[in-house]
This record gives structure tokens, sequence and C-alpha cells, in this order.
């Protein structure tokens, strides 16, 4: 019982910093409808700036975090402004290479930089633990647990009553109608970019002072999938749920299926999942039910 | 300063797609305060030329005037925010949201704080929210009827209301120039009359200009104040209902001769 507690507790954690870095990749398909592959490229970069400039520069920490955030933001628009601009109209498969190459391009470029050894991330939060019925709960989690429900927090204010935000949502949802209320299109994408990749950014911040800073960090680009295909591609409720899901799938898996199956059974069982609900459900969980007619 | 007595003028207006030559060599003066219809066949060029004006399309050669200013080569974003606010064909709106939210994007047009400034404000931006809402409901549901559905979600409205709903989100952004793409197309009388009697009104209180595209030849022939007749992507007509009813060539290419025995009789009846 107090395993399965802890078990629970792990992997719901995880599960909000993956429902984070979801929110960050479908926000992107919505908006453009590109399927972007190097979320979790921006997600290990931007942990690393982070470390950078903290072990590297001796920047205290928030103030990193900060600097970080504004770096990632800017990859972000530079991502959008010099390449995915010109690719407009161009076939999906293209695009999703390109990102594939852009994320290829910031892995090389982090592996050139910080190496491929592990690197221990500086804490971030002052030492805080929780006693809940007897079981305990560790500074760590309670900490990035907070914090990224704080941000989806923060993220569903804005979308619901900002301005920005709600402009954000007309443009996903009827560019042309937009366009005639005066909202530029390219504003609006350029913008969703610089959010995604800092979103990503802090979800990496907190994987990254849960385990440990390694340059595979961006292999978490591809758990996202079953995380967003599970809630719907174009749902953002759907990624904040999809995420604890497969947080909660992982973990549990990890501990009571894994040893059965032998190796490393939690590192999949989100795709096993993601098949079987994908054979009841072809659309995810919340997603628009898409009827082309030829 | 002297206001232009032309609302908009376009001047010899072409546009190509591939081959196919969709405007050729197009002039027009809309008059401030006009209502001002643009008639045709199918595939005249009459939206084309409308969404070279909202800049949708990029046309050729050819100058777009608005208000004494040369539009030419505005983005649309850039367009709308001069004052220019239109109506679509087949309804474009914001379907997963609700008919206020959708109304509510009209205000930035006239956003002059940014989000960041919206969020430091908190209260002036509780005071603009309500200012904004008042406004909506008095001059834009209360005119058109919308109020007691203002809260429901788009995509669950029926055809005749979202093409209301549609005229609502172009008048969110408080134009000054009103395009109205087939606004009454798919519509049965009783809807057609109560569309017309809501379009004058709003003309009439707001001091609009609209440009009107409309194959309902008794509301276009009641209504406007200019027509121009389009075909092939060129105008072939214009003046005043009474002259171009009576030109043979518009009743050869368009109206055609029924229409006309249909007019005489009604005529000779009064």
């Amino acid at each position: 019982m107090n395993l399965l507690v802890q078990v629970l507790i792990a992997g719901i954690t995880i599960g909000s910093i993956y429902s984070l870095i979801a929110i960050g990749f479908v926000l992107i398909f919505k908006s453009s409808g590109v399927i972007n592959f190097a979320q979790g490229s921006l997600v290990m970069v931007g942990a690393f700036i982070t470390y950078a400039f903290v072990t590297q520069f001796k920047v205290p920490i928030l103030l990193s975090i900060l600097i970080t955030f504004l770096i990632s933001g800017a990859i972000g628009m530079i991502i959008e402004r010099f390449v995915l601009r010109y690719l407009t109209g161009v076939s999906l498969i293209s695009i999703i290479m390109v990102t594939m190459g852009i994320s290829f391009i910031m892995d090389g470029g982090a592996l050139a930089t910080w190496g491929s050894s592990n690197f221990t991330f500086p804490s971030l939060f002052p030492p805080l633990s929780l006693l809940l019925g007897g079981i305990k709960i560790s500074s760590i989690y309670l900490w990035s647990f907070i914090t990224s429900i704080l941000l989806l927090v923060v993220f569903l204010l804005f979308f619901k009553y900002s301005k920005m935000g709600l402009a954000m949502r007309a443009a996903a949802d009827n560019q042309k109608a937009a366009v005639t209320l005066g909202i530029s299109p390219r504003k609006v994408l350029s913008l969703t970019w610089a959010i995604s990749a800092v979103v990503a950014t802090a979800g990496g911040i907190l994987l990254a002072s849960i385990s440990a800073l390694h340059v595979n960090l961006s292999y978490i680009g591809l758990i996202v999938f079953p995380v967003v295909i599970l809630g719907g591609l174009d749902s953002i409720a759907g990624a904040v749920v999809g995420g604890f899901i497969v947080g909660v799938l992982e973990a549990v898996s990890g501990v009571y299926i894994a040893p059965l199956l032998g190796g490393a059974f939690q590192q999949v069982a989100a795709f096993a999942f993601l098949l079987i609900i994908l054979l009841i459900k072809p659309y995810g969980l919340f997603g628009t039910k898409e009827i082309e007619r030829l | 300063m002297e206001i232009a007595q032309h609302h908009l003028e376009i001047h010899n207006l072409s546009l190509n797609f591939g081959g196919v030559q969709a405007l050729n060599r197009v002039d027009l003066k809309v008059k401030r305060g006009s209502l001002f219809s643009l008639i045709g066949p199918n595939g005249a060029g009459k939206t084309s030329l409308i969404n070279c004006i909202s800049k949708f399309y990029e046309p050729k050669e050819g100058k777009i005037i608005f208000n004494d200013r040369e539009i030419t080569h505005f983005r649309p974003h850039e367009v709308a925010r001069c004052g220019v606010s239109r109506t679509f064909q087949n309804i474009e709106l914001f379907k997963g949201m609700t008919v206020l939210d959708n109304l509510k994007l009209g205000r930035h047009i006239h956003l002059r704080s940014g989000p960041l400034a919206g969020m430091a404000y908190l209260g002036k931006a509780k005071r603009e929210e309500k200012e904004l809402e008042e406004f909506i409901d008095r001059e834009i549901l209360g005119f058109l009827g919308l109020t007691p559905i203002k809260n429901w979600v788009v995509a669950t409205l029926p055809y005749g209301l979202q093409k209301r709903i549609d005229l609502a989100r172009a008048l969110s952004s408080k134009p000054e120039f009103l395009i109205l793409d087939e606004p009454v197309a798919g519509m049965n009388r009783e809807e057609t009359q109560d569309m017309i009697k809501h379009i004058l009104e709003i003309k009439k209180a707001w001091g609009l200009t609209v440009l009107l595209i409309e194959h309902h030849m008794e509301v276009v022939m009641n209504i406007s104040d200019w027509i121009v007749v389009m075909n092939f992507g060129e105008k072939i007509a214009e003046g005043p209902p009474e002259a171009v009813q009576k030109n043979p060539e518009v009743i050869r290419i368009y109206l055609g001769h029924s229409y006309m025995e249909g007019q005489q009789g009604r005529e000779g009846k009064s």
C-alpha cells in the first residue's frame, strides 16, 4: 500500500511535467498544424542553459531561470521566423523532417558543448517535506508538482481570459475571421512558438532536477507523442489529462510490471496503452473527430 | 482636414490566378455613407474583388485607396485596423467559442495596452472589460436580437443565426466600412427581411458605408444607392438601381428577361 502511494505520487508528479511539455506541442499543432519533433530538444536545451548559467556563470538560480526563459522564448521565435514561416503550404511530411532536423542540430549542439555525461542539477527549491498519512513525500516531488500545477493554471487563465490568449485561440480556430478582426497571424504564431519553448524549458528544468541532466533528456520528445495522441492532438485539456495518465502508467508499470517482464517495460508502457486506446477511440480521448469528405 | 467624399476608390485593379483573369482593370468609387452593391453571375469576380480589398488576394496591378490612403499593399489585419470589416459567404466564425467571446475579439483592433500591461493594471483591464461587454450588449447583441443566445457555443446554433452572428462579428470591431458577402444567401423570406432590416438599421445608426454582394435582386434593387454589375472579371455597367435594371446588357447577361417581366408585372399591378 505504502509503495503504491509512493509510486502514484511519483507518477502524478512526472505526469504533471509531461502535461506541461505536451501543452507546448499541442499549441503549435493547433495554431499551425505543425508537428514539432523538436519539442524534446527544447526541453533538454532549456535545462542545459539554466545549468550553464548557474554552475558556469554563477548566476543566482531564479535569475538563471528567468534568463533561460527569455532565451528559449527567443529560440522558439527564431525557429518560427526563420524556418517555419518559409514552409507555409509545404507538405506536412517535409515540415516534420525540418523540425527533426532542428532537433538534431540542437541535440548535436548540446552534445558538443556539454558532452554526454550526467550532471547533477542545482537544487531549485528549499527543502520541504510533507507527511501524508504516514507517507513521506520528498521535497523535489512536492515542489515539482506545485510548480507544474501552478504553470498549468496560469496557462488556463491566460487562454480563457487574457486578450492575447483569446486572440491565439481565435487564430487557431479560424484564421480568416481572426484576420478581419485585426489579429496578426504572424504575431500570434511567433508568440505561440515562444510560449511552447518556454513551457518546454520549464518542464526540462523540473525533470532535470528530479533525475539528472543529460543530453538524452531530449528523448522526452518521444514520450510527448503518446501524451498528446492519447488526449487528442488538438486538445489542451487532453494534453493535461494525457500527461497524468502517461506519468502514472510509467511509474506503476516500472515498479509492478517491469520486474515480471524484465527489462525496462515502463519505457514502452505508454506506447502499449496508446495502441489500445487508439483501437477504441481513434481520435484520442478528447480529439476532434475529423471526417474527410471526398 | 477635408474628409474624402469617396470612402473607397479602386483604380485599374487586375488579378490573375495562373492564366485565369479574375479581375480585369476594374475601377470603382464607393461614396461615403452609401450602400454600394456588386452584382453579376457566379464567377464574375465579385468575391475576388472584395478579397483584394481585405487583402486575402494580392492584386497584380492597380490601386486601392481607402480614406485617401493607399492600402494596396497592406497586410490583411492592417486593412482591418483601418476600419474595414467584412462577412463571408460561408460564415467564418470561431465555432468552438461562445457568441460573446466571438464578439469580444473585435476589441483587438482598438487594443492600446499590450497583454503585459493588461495583466499589470488589473483594475483598468476590468473596467475596459465591463465597458466592452456593455458596448457589445447594447450596440450589437441587442440590435441584432442575439442577446438570449450570447453564451451559446456558435457551432450548436442553426445556420440562419450563424449568418447573423457573422454580421455581429464583423460589427464587433466598430468598423466604418462594412463588406457583406451574400448576407442573405440560403435564408428564407422571413429571415431575409429580418437581416435586411438589421443591416439598414445598423448602417443608419453607425453611419456605415456598406459594400454588398448579393444575388437576391429584389433586395439589391430596393436598398442600394449605387450598383456595379460585373461579368468575367470586368465592370460592365454601373448606376443607380433604376438605371441598372433597364440596362439591356445587364438584362441579357444577368437579370434575364423573366426577371424584367416579373418587374413589369408588379409595376402594372401597382
